[in-house]
């Protein structure tokens, strides 16, 4: 067993793991944010993006012992003092989720994006959309929650 | 789908690196950078390292130098380094074209550069840049450092000229002159996925003719390399739609395409003419 | 203000939004075991022995079972059917002396840790001899039963036909693929005694009385929860040998046992489904009417008959005429076995197979009489005047009766709405500049509100709001949303005041679950039903209290209000105070509704490489009545997204041996953002259905349905009529060999040149 520190949405979390556990089995086993979910563990379908030093990433593609000393945001660290994020208010909007199960991997997606690409055009922002996979939406309310609260490209 | 079991290292120099890997190298040790390759095998226990090498600690070996006739790319680069141009000549304009393919953003942020050449591919993107620009590796071991050109590199599907104990630690992209123009093309099914073929060209203008001309094709065969025939075909040439096509054609003779479920022979074959040809006109449109 | 018909927002989605979604993976219980399965790495042999003693000497293994130590758990059964043949093709819990497809269950761990009981899974080793895997349906010599549909004097139709028109057409192997994929959490009630199994879906009643029977407990001791369901699509919520395993490791070994599958595993055992092969031929007049009809197809149900029974097959035969009138039919369905992953339904099971071979052949009929593609179907569809339509046969055993419908009608309204007389003179100026371009039309009838019963109670709670109790299953369909508005109407309240419990068996003795489009026909007319009964008791109870006739009450947003004066009088909350109370309502309904639709797609085709890419899709959907159009809509999309993937994407490849070769996101794959255009939707309420009082038809799978014939049909046209599109899904490798066989003349298997 290794011991890794990390701060997750601005709280700082001392873990006692195996050298193999992904970022996201720490982060739903061991640091009680079970929000984001695993969809593949393979990498391909994004369900469990979360946010690392700002950047969007894959947290099945990262061993938990790797962030030491890094900042981790989750879809948990989106709303603040009982208000929902804009991102999470425009989902719902929008009908941008069915199940549900993809949604935190897409809404980390969005609040970087907010947060990085206020000006991203209508068509990069399809291709970053489409980095993740939903089953349930066809992803056109995503896109539009999004774009909501981007406002206009221009 | 979790890993097996291994042991987990992080040096945080380079010597420290590489001591490990001499270490180890009898047993089956792996060098995680990005990971975005090697933790899926893992996940899938299809590799079962029992020593992870992780080099991302390193601080000398997430520089991204440019110089004055090279880009110098250390191990820990990411792809999304890439992104907005890295410099201001062609080369920064054709790494930013061809990063744009690779996977998503997301693993982008976190896959290396120098990962992806050691991985070997045949839809690695870089490692067809690799091979058409003519680059430089670095590897480097207990022993010292190594120099290999780009077109010896790769030895066969998945596998390269590297040494167990050795870790890839650099490699050197020549910049291109001013008035390089380039294209690259991609096929593959979806936004992100493995290329089945792609194309990758370079050539200069000089009164009126096509000079100098560099043409890659990756996903094809089990390495990406230059296809000289196609280059001939080019060269002393004023640029035609005419002549992109019999250039394209003369590919077909010239590859050995692999086979699998999915693909035959033929159709890959048929579509690295396409992406040649495309890539040509992207470079420089032509009727 | 009634709030049918509303774009409302979810109930759903708070906790969901936050990361709060009760998925079973994210449930446990202190002192838990993780179980996984070991699975068969054969398509087919001898299973000669299982040595489970290296995994039993690891480190926090509490144990190791085969098939001789559940000897007394029977094989799957499936639902009660008519068909007979099924029985000795049962799929056993664990594999005993034959394995009969990679995948299968042949052993399973329960250990301290995921980890650890995967593992120690690797460490299970098997004997097993192989044998030559069958891997075609039309080869395979195992055929438990034949579907048989027929009605009218085909013969006489094929002696006057001015022409006939055959046709091969198969579709790939293709399934739901959930994101979440499938997981359970048993544990014994230390206070209860019941053996309680979260992570139900779907059916919680019906597999609450399989797990029972199975494992020879009463029913009362065993119950099923849902918590949040990531998709089901048909493949999750049918009992698997996995459902049954943890609730025995948890009554054996005493432990909650958790078990999550991984996505390969998922890939490899979960249902499959749409794997067919049809012959078909058309009869037709010198107008292009159907005189008559024949299907026969082969339907690849993989290693053993699943809970559906021969369902998929039936419904393929049954649906096949869709909206056109077909005088005379016969279809043959060969239901046979093969050593591949077992199959059962996906998303408009049998259908979007069936309108796959209907529109085909109007198009094939359209070529062959060069008549208009439109105008052949008009020439065949059933006119509104004829409603309800018996077909003289049966599907899912009830009566196919059309409930109501006006085809052409909807067509024109699709026509005209999505503007597809501009969209094809637009479609021929970009070809005419070189674009390869093209229109394809789909049609098709679907079927929703499988009874035969539902069941709901209202009651009235303390703080003046509703909870609704149903059998219903969520599975991100908005279940909660759809009952509260139907519901809120009913009485009088907001919709956010009335609270939809579902999936949990111990709150509702009789519960059917979700599938098969019935949620909102059964459940929201039973939920209806019982709405409306508990606003009779609330006003009979004012009334006492007040001495108010209940003709001159009305309950407004929680206020009972006197209408002649206009004056509230009392709240619920007041009247909950008086009188607890509730009342239940049921629904019965021996026939299905039948919703109906057009889709319409906008292809390119890029010669070149074969690649297919979809520029516009539009989907006109007639759903008799929509309680909320936004999620009627987010259904629609979603399943053309599905149908898009399933058109030219999805698709399980074996290899000779049977080894799967998608068992991989990389390999299976899905469509992103980048592979869906833009999608139009009307929703259209012409035809009500004439069977349940709100007038309601079902949503679900109204939007995969057509989606593989109108992008066959479009790449047709974008290619002129050089191919004739008879396989999905359409790969690019698939589409290039036609091409250049077309060029080159080579001969082709259909005989549309006639």
């Amino acid at each position: 067993m290794t011991r890794t520190a990390f701060t997750v949405n601005g709280d700082r979390h001392v873990i006692e793991v195996e050298p193999r556990c992904t970022l996201a089995d720490a982060l739903r086993e061991q640091c009680d944010k079970p929000g984001t979910n695993v969809g593949c563990e393979h990498g391909v379908c994004g369900t469990c993006t979360v946010l690392l030093d700002g950047e969007p990433v894959r947290s099945c593609l990262l061993l938990a012992v790797q962030v030491e000393g890094k900042s981790i945001r989750t879809v948990e660290g989106l709303a603040s003092h009982g208000k929902l994020h804009e991102l999470q208010r425009a989902f719902i909007e929008h009908h941008a989720l069915q199940c549900g199960y993809c949604t935190p991997g897409f809404l980390m997606l969005g609040a970087w994006c907010v947060e990085n690409r206020p000006d991203i055009t209508d068509d990069e922002l399809r291709d970053l959309v489409a980095s993740n996979l939903c089953r349930c939406t066809g992803y056109q309310n995503i896109i539009n929650a999004i774009r909501a609260v981007l406002g206009t490209p221009q | 789908m979790k890993a097996a079991a291994f042991e987990y290292h992080a040096p945080r120099t380079l010597t420290e690196a590489t001591e490990l890997l001499a270490r180890y190298r009898d047993t089956d040790v792996r060098v995680l950078a990005g990971g975005q390759s090697l933790l899926p095998a893992m996940a899938f226990r299809l590799a079962t390292p029992a020593h992870l090498v992780d080099i991302n600690e390193i601080r000398e070996l997430s520089t991204l130098t440019v110089e004055r006739t090279h880009l110098v790319v250390r191990a820990c680069v990411r792809h999304s380094a890439f992104e907005r141009p890295c410099e201001t000549g062609p080369l920064g304009r054709l790494l930013a074209r061809v990063v744009r393919e690779i996977a998503h953003y997301p693993i982008r942020t976190r896959g290396t550069v120098c990962g992806s050449l050691a991985n070997a591919d045949p839809s690695s993107e870089w490692c067809l840049v690799t091979v058409t620009l003519g680059a430089e590796l670095t590897a480097i071991g207990n022993r010292g450092r190594r120099a290999i050109q780009g077109s010896d590199w790769f030895k066969g599907l998945m596998t390269t000229a590297l040494e167990p104990d050795e870790l890839l630690l650099e490699v050197r992209l020549p910049r291109l002159p001013e008035g390089t123009l380039f294209g690259f093309q991609e096929f593959a099914r979806r936004a992100g996925d493995f290329a089945v073929a792609m194309a990758l060209v370079t050539f200069r203008i000089e009164s009126g003719a096509i000079v100098d001309a560099h043409v890659g094709v990756g996903g094809v065969e089990a390495v990406p390399r230059r296809l000289e025939l196609v280059e001939k075909a080019l060269n002393g040439r004023r640029p035609s739609a005419n002549v992109y096509s019999a250039a394209a054609d003369s590919a077909t003779s010239a590859l050995d395409p692999l086979t699998d479920a999915q693909y035959d022979a033929g159709y890959r074959r048929d579509l690295a003419r396409t992406m040649i040809r495309r890539a040509l006109q992207e470079a420089s449109p032509a009727t | 203000m009634t709030v049918i018909g509303k774009r409302l927002q979810r109930l759903e989605d708070g906790p969901l939004v936050v990361g709060q979604g009760q998925y079973v993976a994210n449930l446990s219980f202190a002192g838990e075991l993780h179980m996984r399965v070991v699975r068969s790495a054969h398509a087919h042999g001898e299973l000669r022995r299982v040595d489970a003693s290296a995994a039993l000497a690891m480190q926090g293994v509490a144990a190791v079972w085969t098939s001789t130590d559940i000897q007394d758990v029977p094989p799957i059964e499936f639902r009660p059917t008519r068909v007979q043949g099924l029985e000795p093709y049962r799929q056993p819990v664990l594999a005993s002396k034959h394995v009969r497809y990679v995948g299968e269950p042949v052993a399973v761990v329960f250990a301290e840790s995921s980890r650890s009981a995967e593992d120690a899974a690797e460490l299970v080793a098997m004997e097993v001899s192989p044998l030559p895997p069958s891997l075609d349906a039309e080869t395979s010599e195992v055929e438990p039963a034949v579907i048989r549909k027929e009605y009218g004097d085909l013969e006489h139709a094929f002696e006057c036909a001015h022409s006939v028109v055959s046709l091969e057409l198969c579709i790939g192997r293709q399934s739901g693929v959930p994101l979440e994929s499938r997981g359970g959490l048993a544990r014994l009630n230390p206070d209860s005694g019941i053996v309680e199994l979260y992570g139900a879906a779907k059916r919680p009643h019906a597999n609450r009385d399989m797990i029972a029977r199975m494992l020879n407990l009463d029913p009362a001791r065993v119950q099923l929860f849902e918590g949040h369901v990531g998709g089901g699509f048909g493949v999750r919520g049918e009992l698997y040998p996995e459902d049954v395993l943890t609730c025995l490791g948890a009554i054996r070994l005493g432990r909650p046992i958790k078990w999550i599958e991984d996505r390969r595993e998922n890939l490899l055992a979960c249902n499959q489904s749409r794997d067919q092969r049809h012959r078909v031929t058309a009869a037709v007049d010198k107008n292009g009417f159907i005189l008559g009809l024949q299907d026969e197809f082969f339907h690849d149900q993989g290693a053993y008959v699943r809970t559906h029974g021969a369902r998929v097959a039936d419904m393929t035969a049954a649906m096949l005429p869709g909206m056109y009138r077909i005088p005379a039919y016969r279809a043959i369905g060969h239901y046979r076995l093969t050593n591949k992953t077992p199959a059962a339904t996906y998303r408009a099971p049998g259908r979007f197979e069936a309108t796959f071979v209907m529109e085909r052949t109007m198009d094939a009929i359209a070529k062959r009489l060069k008549i208009d593609p439109t105008e052949v179907r008009r020439r065949n569809l059933i006119p509104k005047e004829e409603m309800p339509f018996a077909r003289p046969i049966q599907v899912l055993e009830t009566d196919l009766v059309l409930d109501s419908g006006d085809y052409a009608a909807l067509l024109e309204k699709a026509r005209h709405t999505f503007g597809w007389d501009s969209v094809r003179r637009d479609v021929e100026m970009r070809r005419a500049s070189g674009e390869c371009i093209g229109m394809g039309l789909a049609l098709f009838v679907e079927k929703s509100g499988l009874g035969p019963t539902d069941l709901a109670s209202a009651q009235l709670l303390e703080d003046g709001t509703v909870e609704v109790v149903t059998g219903a299953s969520s599975l991100g369909q908005g279940v909660e949303t759809v009952i509260a508005q139907i519901c809120a109407d009913a009485i009088g309240v907001d919709y956010k005041r009335v609270r939809v419990v579902h999936g949990r068996t111990d709150r509702i003795r009789k519960g059917f679950g979700s599938h098969a489009s019935r949620t909102t026909v059964m459940t929201g007319n039973a939920s209806h039903h019982a709405a409306i009964r508990l606003r009779a008791r609330i006003l009979e109870v004012v009334e006492g209290k007040y001495d108010l006739p209940t003709e001159i009450l009305e309950i407004r947003d929680g206020e009972i209000v006197r209408t002649d004066v206009n004056v509230t009088v009392t709240t619920l909350t007041e009247v909950a105070k008086i009188s607890r109370l509730n009342a239940e309502g049921e629904f019965n309904s021996a026939q299905m509704t039948y919703p109906y639709g057009a889709h319409l797609a906008l292809v390119s085709v890029d010669r070149e490489t074969g690649a297919v890419n979809v520029l516009r899709y539009f989907v006109a959907y007639d759903i008799g009545r929509a309680i909320n159009p936004m999620l009627v809509e987010g259904q629609i999309l979603g399943g053309v997204a599905q149908g898009i993937g399933g058109a030219l994407y999805e698709e399980f490849i074996y290899d000779e041996a049977g080894q799967p070769l998608s068992v991989t996101l990389a390999d299976y794959l899905m469509p992103t953002a980048r592979e869906i255009p833009p999608i139009q939707v009307l929703i259209s309420e012409d035809s009500p259905s004439p069977l349940n009082p709100l007038g309601i038809k079902g949503a679900g799978e109204a939007g995969i349905n057509a989606v593989g014939a109108a992008i066959a049909s479009a790449i047709d046209d974008a290619l002129g009529g050089e191919v004739f599109i008879t396989r999905l899904p359409v790969t690019p490798v698939q589409l290039k060999k036609e091409l250049d066989c077309s060029r080159t003349g080579s001969p082709q298997a259909n005989s549309l040149a006639q």
